[in-house]
C-alpha cells in the first residue's frame, strides 16, 4: 500500500469576520478609480413637505392633480398620447414652479431579469425626460434614475399589480439644478 | 461433527477457467469513478468513517467528518453508509483496515481521517480507498494544517480532493458566495452584500442595508468583490477589498447610470453597463489605466456582459431585435454574433470557468429557466423551471450553478438555489434569510 502524506499549509485569510460596520469611506483608489465611495443616505435625494392639495404650487398638487406619473405597456418604453397629456402638464407645472427640480425614476415589473429591467426602467425615465425638455423644462433641471424591479409599488405577481408597478415617476424636490 | 462435502469437479474447473481468464494475478478493477455528464449516474456507496481524534481535536473530528459527508452527499453522486451498518470500525488512522468488512456492506470508497489540535493550529489528515481493491485512490491521501478557525476549509479540502479523485472533475467545496442578503417587504426590501462559504456557512456581512445594492461578482483571486451600489443615490459600480471591506467607486461619467459589473479573467479590466440618455451599451475600464472603450454602440439594451475564460470573447444579452437574445463579441469590441436560438427571452449569459459552456436565464410563456448552451448556441438544456429562475453563477469547476429563484405573490421572496449542468441535483441552499445575486468565488488557494 502506497501513502504519501503532502503536507499542505492553509494561509487562512479569512479575514470575514461579522462586520456590520464597514469602513464607509474607503481611501481614494488607484488610478482609474474615482475617489472614496461616497457618503451614505439618500445622495441626490431631497425631502421636502408635500405642502396643501389645494395650493397649485405644491408638490402634492403635483402629485395628485397634474399627476406625477406614466404607466408603460410591457417591456415598452414609448409614450402614448395620455401619457404625453400628463407630461405636458408636468411640463407647465415645471415651468411654472422654478424653484423645483425633479429627479425621474423608471420602473419595471418583476417579468424579467434584473440587469435588463435597470435598463428598461431607464429608458423608460429618458422618454419622460426627453419629452420634458421638448416641452421647455430645462435639461439642467431633470435627472433620471432606473431602479428596474427593486421598488415595485404593488405586490402581487398578476397584471393588475404589474401594471402599474411599468411606470416613470416625475419626484420632486426644491432646488433647481439637481 | 463436522462433516466436508466433497467439492464438485465442476466448480474447480470453472474456478480455474475464472482464473485464467482474469486480466493479472489479483483480480484487479477500474478505480471507482463517476463521469457527470448526460444520461443516469449510478449513486455511489461511500463511508465517511468517523475522524479519528488523535489528540485535542474534541469536537472537531466530529464535525469535520459531518462537513465532508454533507459536502459530498450533497453532489447527489454519493450515499454515505451510516455507522449503523459498519461490521468493523476504524479505530487508528494507521491500523489495518478489513476490508472484506466494507466490501461486504457495499462500500465503494472508504474514507478515513484524524484530526490533532494543539493551541489555535490544527491537522487533519485523510486517506480514500478504493474497497474493491485495497488501496489508497491516487491523489487521496492528504494532510491540512492551519488555524482552527478554518476547521469547516479542512473538511471541505478533504471532500474536494475525494470529489477529484473519484469524478476527474476540480472540486468546488473549498469557496465562497457572495450575494445579497434581503429583509423586508417587496416594496420596500433591504439589501445587503453577504458572503458564505458554498454551503451557506460561515456567512459574514460586507454592508449595512442602508443603500441597494445589487449583483456582487468576484475578482479572478476571489480578493476583491464588484457590484452596483445606489449609495450615491444613483446606481453606480463600486468595489470592495475582501481582506479590509474597502470600497471604491468606478469613475464615472456625470448623467449615467453603470451597473452589470463583471471582471477579465486577468483582472484589469471591468466590463459593465452604461446607460446615457435611456440607451444602455457595453463599456470596458481599465481599473491600471481608468481608460473606458466603448464596445457596443446600438439604440437597445446591451446588458449582462461576461467574458470567456481565455480573456478574448464577451457574451452579452441585447434586446435589437425586440426580445433579449445572447450575442459573442470579441472583447474588443463589435456587433456580435448572436447564439441563442430557440423561442423565448435569454438574458444574464455567465461563460463557464471551463470555456465549454454558457449558462443563462430563459424566459419563455410565463416561466423562467436557467439553461446551458455551447458557447456557439448549440446543444440548448433547460435545468429548471418556475415562477421566476434567474441569474446563474458557476462553480470553480464549471460542473454546478447557483442561482436565484423567487416565490410568486405579495409575499414572494428570494433564495438561492442550486442544480448540477445536468439539471440534476435541484437543491436550496440555506441562508438565514431571504437571498438573491450569488456569484461563485473561484476554489480557495
Amino acid at each position: 500500500m502506497t501513502f504519501a502524506v503532502k503536507p499542505l499549509l492553509l494561509v487562512a485569510v479569512l479575514a470575514l469576520a461579522a462586520c456590520n460596520n464597514p469602513d464607509r469611506y474607503g481611501a481614494a483608489g488607484a488610478g482609474g478609480l474615482g475617489g472614496p465611495g461616497g457618503p451614505g443616505g439618500a445622495g441626490g435625494i431631497d425631502t421636502t413637505g408635500l405642502g396643501n392639495p389645494n395650493d397649485p404650487t405644491s408638490i402634492a398638487f403635483f402629485n395628485q392633480t397634474v399627476g406625477d406619473r406614466v404607466l408603460f405597456a410591457v417591456d415598452e418604453r414609448t409614450l402614448t398620447d395620455d401619457d404625453r397629456r400628463v407630461l405636458a402638464a408636468q411640463a407647465q407645472w415645471l415651468l411654472a414652479n422654478p424653484a423645483y427640480a425633479a429627479i425621474i425614476e423608471g420602473h419595471a415589473d418583476e417579468q424579467g431579469t434584473r440587469e435588463y429591467n435597470l435598463g428598461l426602467g431607464a429608458s423608460r425615465a429618458a422618454a419622460v425626460q426627453n419629452f420634458l425638455i421638448s416641452q421647455g423644462v430645462p435639461a439642467n433641471r431633470l435627472r433620471t434614475i432606473s431602479y428596474g424591479k427593486e421598488r415595485p409599488i404593488k405586490l402581487c405577481s398578476d397584471e393588475s399589480c404589474w401594471s402599474v408597478n411599468r411606470r416613470a415617476v416625475t419626484v420632486l424636490s426644491v432646488g433647481a439644478g439637481v | 461433527m463436522m462433516s466436508t462435502r466433497e467439492t464438485p469437479v465442476w466448480q474447480l474447473l470453472l474456478a480455474l477457467l475464472l482464473f485464467l481468464l482474469a486480466p493479472g494475478p489479483a483480480l484487479a478493477q477500474e478505480p471507482p469513478r463517476i463521469v457527470i455528464g448526460p444520461g443516469t449516474v449510478e449513486v455511489m456507496p461511500i463511508a465517511v468513517a468517523p475522524f479519528i481524534d488523535e489528540g485535542g481535536a474534541g469536537d472537531y473530528a466530529r464535525e469535520i467528518t459531518r462537513v465532508v459527508v454533507s459536502n459530498l452527499e450533497g453532489t447527489g453522486f454519493f450515499r454515505n453508509i451510516s455507522e449503523e451498518a459498519y461490521i468493523s470500525r476504524i479505530t487508528s488512522f494507521d491500523g489495518a483496515i478489513a476490508f472484506a468488512d466494507w466490501k461486504a456492506i457495499n462500500v465503494q470508497v472508504l474514507v478515513t481521517g484524524a484530526v490533532s489540535v494543539a493551541g489555535d493550529r490544527i491537522t487533519v489528515k485523510f486517506r480514500a480507498f478504493d474497497v474493491f481493491n485495497g488501496q489508497v485512490l491516487e491523489g487521496a491521501a492528504l494532510q491540512f494544517a492551519g488555524t482552527t478557525q478554518s476547521w469547516r476549509r479542512m473538511a471541505h479540502k478533504v471532500s474536494d480532493a475525494v470529489y477529484s479523485t473519484i469524478t476527474a472533475e476540480g472540486g468546488y467545496f473549498d469557496s465562497r458566495v457572495v450575494f445579497v442578503s434581503e429583509s423586508g417587504p417587496k416594496d420596500a426590501r433591504l439589501k445587503r452584500l453577504a458572503v458564505m462559504d458554498y454551503d451557506g456557512a460561515n456567512v459574514a456581512y460586507l454592508t449595512d442595508s442602508a443603500a441597494l445594492v445589487l449583483a456582487p461578482r468576484f475578482s479572478p483571486t476571489g480578493d476583491r468583490i464588484i457590484f452596483t451600489s445606489y449609495e450615491t443615490g444613483f446606481p453606480r459600480i463600486t468595489l470592495m477589498d475582501m481582506a479590509t471591506l474597502e470600497r471604491w467607486t468606478l469613475s464615472d461619467v456625470p448623467g449615467t447610470m453603470t451597473f452589470a459589473p463583471r471582471f477579465s479573467p486577468d483582472g484589469d479590466t471591468v466590463v459593465f453597463s452604461l446607460e446615457q440618455g435611456g440607451n444602455t451599451d457595453i463599456y470596458a475600464m481599465s481599473l491600471s489605466s481608468g481608460r473606458l472603450t466603448q464596445l457596443t454602440n446600438a439604440p437597445s439594451i446591451e446588458t449582462a456582459p461576461s467574458f470567456s475564460p481565455d480573456g478574448t470573447q464577451i457574451v452579452f444579452e441585447s434586446d435589437r431585435t425586440g426580445s433579449q437574445e445572447i450575442y459573442v463579441m470579441p472583447a474588443s469590441g463589435g456587433e456580435g454574433t448572436r447564439i441563442s436560438r430557440g423561442e423565448g427571452r435569454y438574458g444574464t449569459p455567465v461563460w463557464s470557468p471551463r470555456g465549454d459552456l454558457i449558462a443563462f436565464t430563459k424566459q419563455h410563456a410565463g416561466r423562467f429557466h436557467i439553461g446551458v448552451m455551447r458557447s456557439d448556441g448549440s446543444e440548448e438544456r433547460l435545468l429548471t423551471a418556475s415562477f421566476l429562475d434567474e441569474g446563474p453563477t458557476w462553480a470553480p469547476n464549471g460542473r454546478v450553478l447557483m442561482f436565484t429563484r423567487e416565490t410568486a405573490g405579495e409575499a414572494g421572496q428570494n433564495a438561492l438555489w442550486s442544480v448540477d449542468i445536468t439539471g440534476r441535483n435541484l437543491r436550496r441552499v440555506p441562508t438565514e434569510g431571504p437571498a438573491s445575486d450569488p456569484a461563485w468565488s473561484p476554489l480557495l488557494p
